[in-house]
């Protein structure tokens, strides 16, 4: 039976477990989505583009499998370049199918023709232009392969109008995905591994640094027995939060620019780093110059490109972080590195005299006390999903994670905007899981069309505004840097609670710590999307910070007069 | 210098995909070249980057990291052939052309032109020896020039093969954690 290339495209999503589709229709399209109307695919109509990127990256970070985005050609596509990007720079597994004009008419500068694979090739991990509908299905599963295999990343398949619109055969077996045979070079080499084995056993103040790589890998379990056996203490990258339980006592939190003290300063005074499935980035090691000097460096890594592309190491092994995990288990020798992990909770004590939770009550609502009372009333069970800025970091620190893939932001491209699209894709992998929307006031005008989505799909989630009138990070920025010149960061914003109620949302304002909790609680009991804004303390600021540039260990804390009389660590 | 061999898919947009891969490193192309192979469906490119070592690396590693590479090696360093071939059109008159052809037998060239008032020379060899060349050549007058970049290969035992169909990549799956 022949079928037209969109009813081929529609049953080959089908067949590849394609549930959802996050998605704008237009003209070079309109084939496929009339072909979607006669499919058991479920088609979410967003508000723009860029929020149907977020939402399948949201999608392929909340399940782990592959998110589906549709737009049409020309502007529909161009829109989707910064969830791509977003999607590119945290490996999420992204498969993006854009509408193309006809194929006679590609280079004519025909109506809404953009070479959009001439955009993508450099924020994707693979494109591709498909002009024939008996090359879509072949097309379309290379896509997925390649999207989820190796070190995930998202690719964009191009289909022109005449694809979508010519008829053939569907022959599964033909279309099966045949990609360019690789001769990589050889994944772990003996040599590194027996070099790793030895770092491994005669470190007396190993530190292991894990990152997205380790729940992209499945290897959280591995690692967990890894830690275990090693008795290691284990600091995580923004995109590692969730790996490791931030409960647990061997876990130490957030590294870098905004981790907390006591890990950057274990980083770089120990003598083993054990890199696992991160890439050292600069937000990650501060000035590589003065980068944990004294230690020697292991990286578990899959991308090759990788290694030494920052931080020079000692041993690479590539590959597969939770074989190479496993491989290494048997071959540690029980240490007691009790004394190690007793000096580092040791500065942590130090640290907490310093923290807004300890501070007394001055009566002012601080983001992290909103955070923390979120993370205390959902049991640290809920799926958040952060945006970029402040709350993002404090969302990193007061929020315990203890699941993997628990905490979805945007780390790499740092794109304002993402959160509330990504928690509306979140929502559709996860159904079952209470998801949370943590956003900034700056963030959330960026996106906020999406609450129409989110009420027109009837779906649940909570969304938690921390509006404290600025864009405060870069108003952070300027009042460190910039001698508080505060140039285009007060940010006028609508009432968000007249706001929801326009698009038929429940909302409440809240501005006080007490009313915290039971705001929280009432919006638990709904069983509705509710909005809460609340409002914050207006210039507080993300400590500690190790400024741009600066030596890891080289960061401003937060001001406080208890501390003037304690002696620093 | 680095010399990079590659082969690659042989279809349309791999080279805007590998050159386009230097400029996002800020690496420059000093030459590139794309010929055929015995299998039509696969293309062998030699890259010649301006880098150092780590440069290369991260080109090589880069390059393998592209769908439509199949294998990309630094041979930088190892013992290889690299040779370049140049089409040299220098002035020529009744009085300087045996002049010319002495040149032409001392760096084996020829000529396969001869006009009035010029010759078109063939040169091969390598970078070095054709740079040579047209050092001594430019007193007569360099009209017009066109090279091809490096291409090269590993010597003896050293075999730079394009994997077989059988390595394909494998398929994709899941991981739970």
């Amino acid at each position: 039976m022949k079928r037209t290339g969109a009813e081929i495209l529609c049953e080959t999503l089908q067949r590849l477990g394609v549930k959802d589709i996050f998605g704008y229709p237009g003209g070079a399209i309109l084939p496929t989505y009339d072909a979607i109307g006669r499919s058991q695919l479920h088609h979410v109509l967003v508000r723009h583009e860029q929020g149907a990127t977020h939402m399948a990256d949201g999608y392929a970070r909340a399940s782990g499998g592959v998110g589906v985005a549709m737009a049409t050609s020309g502007p529909g596509a161009t829109n989707m370049v910064t969830g791509i990007a977003t999607a590119m720079l945290d490996s999420s597994p992204v498969v993006c199918i854009t509408g193309q004009v006809s194929s006679k008419l590609l280079g004519s500068d025909a109506f809404q023709e953009i070479d959009i694979t001439g955009i993508t090739m450099p924020i994707t991990k693979h494109n591709s232009i498909v002009s024939r509908a008996e090359d879509i299905a072949r097309a379309v599963r290379e896509a997925f392969v390649i999207a989820a295999s190796g070190r995930p990343g998202p690719v964009l398949v191009d289909v022109t109008k005449d694809a979508q619109q010519g008829t053939c055969e569907l022959d599964w077996e033909a279309a099966t995905p045949k990609l360019p045979p690789k001769r990589l070079h050889p994944a772990c080499e003996e040599t590194e591994f027996a070099r790793a084995v030895e770092l491994l056993n005669s470190a007396k103040r190993p530190v292991i640094l894990a990152g997205h790589g380790v729940q992209i890998a499945g290897a959280v379990r591995a690692l967990e027995a890894f830690v275990r056996r090693g008795h290691f203490p284990v600091a995580m990258t923004l995109l590692g939060i969730g790996t490791f339980p931030a409960t647990d006592p061997l876990n130490l939190g957030m590294m870098g620019m905004h981790g907390e003290a006591w890990v950057n300063r274990a980083i770089q005074e120990s003598d083993l780093i054990v890199a696992v499935g991160m890439r050292f980035d600069d937000r990650v090691t501060g000035d590589l110059r003065t980068y944990a000097t004294d230690a020697r460096k292991i990286h578990i890594e899959i991308d090759r490109s990788e290694i030494n592309k920052n931080v020079k190491v000692d041993a690479a092994l590539v590959g597969d972080a939770r074989e190479l995990l496993e491989q290494l288990l048997p071959c540690l020798e029980p240490r007691d590195r009790s004394e190690w992990v007793e000096y580092i909770r040791t500065l942590k004590g130090h640290s907490a005299v310093r923290d807004i939770q300890s501070l007394p009550d001055s009566g002012h609502l601080y983001a992290a006390h909103v955070i923390n009372d979120l993370w205390k009333e959902t049991k640290g069970r809920a799926l958040v999903v952060s945006d970029v800025g402040q709350h993002q970091m404090w969302e990193a620190q007061y929020y315990h994670h203890d699941r993997p893939r628990s905490l979805i932001t945007s780390g790499g491209l740092g794109t304002m905007g993402f959160a509330l699209p990504a928690a509306i894709g979140a929502k559709f992998a996860k159904p079952e899981d209470e998801v949370w929307v943590v956003v900034g006031d700056g963030g959330f005008q960026m996106t906020m069309c999406e609450l129409a989505t989110i009420v027109q799909e009837k779906i649940n989630v909570k969304i938690a505004i921390i509006n404290n009138g600025y864009l405060g990070m870069v108003r952070q920025w300027q009042e460190f840097f910039y001698d508080k010149r505060y140039v285009a960061t007060p940010l006028v914003a609508p009432d968000f609670c007249a706001l929801a109620s326009a698009f038929g949302i429940r909302s409440e304002k809240v501005g006080t710590r007490g009313e915290v909790l039971p705001a929280i609680r009432k919006a638990r009991e709904a069983a509705e999307t509710v909005l809460l804004d609340f409002r914050v303390e207006q210039e507080d600021a993300v400590y500690p910070m190790v400024p741009a540039g600066a030596a890891l260990h080289e960061m401003i804390r937060r001001p406080s007069p208890l501390v003037e009389t304690a002696t620093e660590p | 210098m680095k010399t990079l061999v590659a082969y690659v898919e042989n279809k349309p947009g791999v080279l805007n995909r590998v050159a386009s891969l230097a400029r996002r490193l800020a690496i420059n192309i000093d030459s590139l070249t794309v010929g055929p192979t015995e299998n039509d469906e696969i293309a062998r490119m030699t890259v010649v980057v301006h880098t150092d070592e780590q440069g290369a690396r991260r080109v090589q590693a880069s390059l393998e990291k592209l769908v439509d590479v199949l294998l990309a090696e630094n041979i930088s360093g190892r013992p290889a052939v690299v040779r370049d071939l140049a089409l040299i059109k220098v002035a020529a008159d009744q009085k300087s052309r045996p002049h010319l052809m002495e040149l032409v037998k001392v760096f084996r060239a020829r000529v396969v032109d001869v006009a009035p008032e010029s010759l078109i020379l063939e040169v091969s060899g390598t970078v070095h020896k054709i740079d040579s060349l047209l050092e001594v050549l430019r007193p007569f007058g360099v009209l017009e020039m066109a090279r091809t970049g490096s291409v090269a290969m590993t010597r003896g035992a050293d075999l730079l093969q394009p994997p077989a169909a059988a390595e394909a990549s494998a398929g994709c799956a899941v991981k739970p954690n």
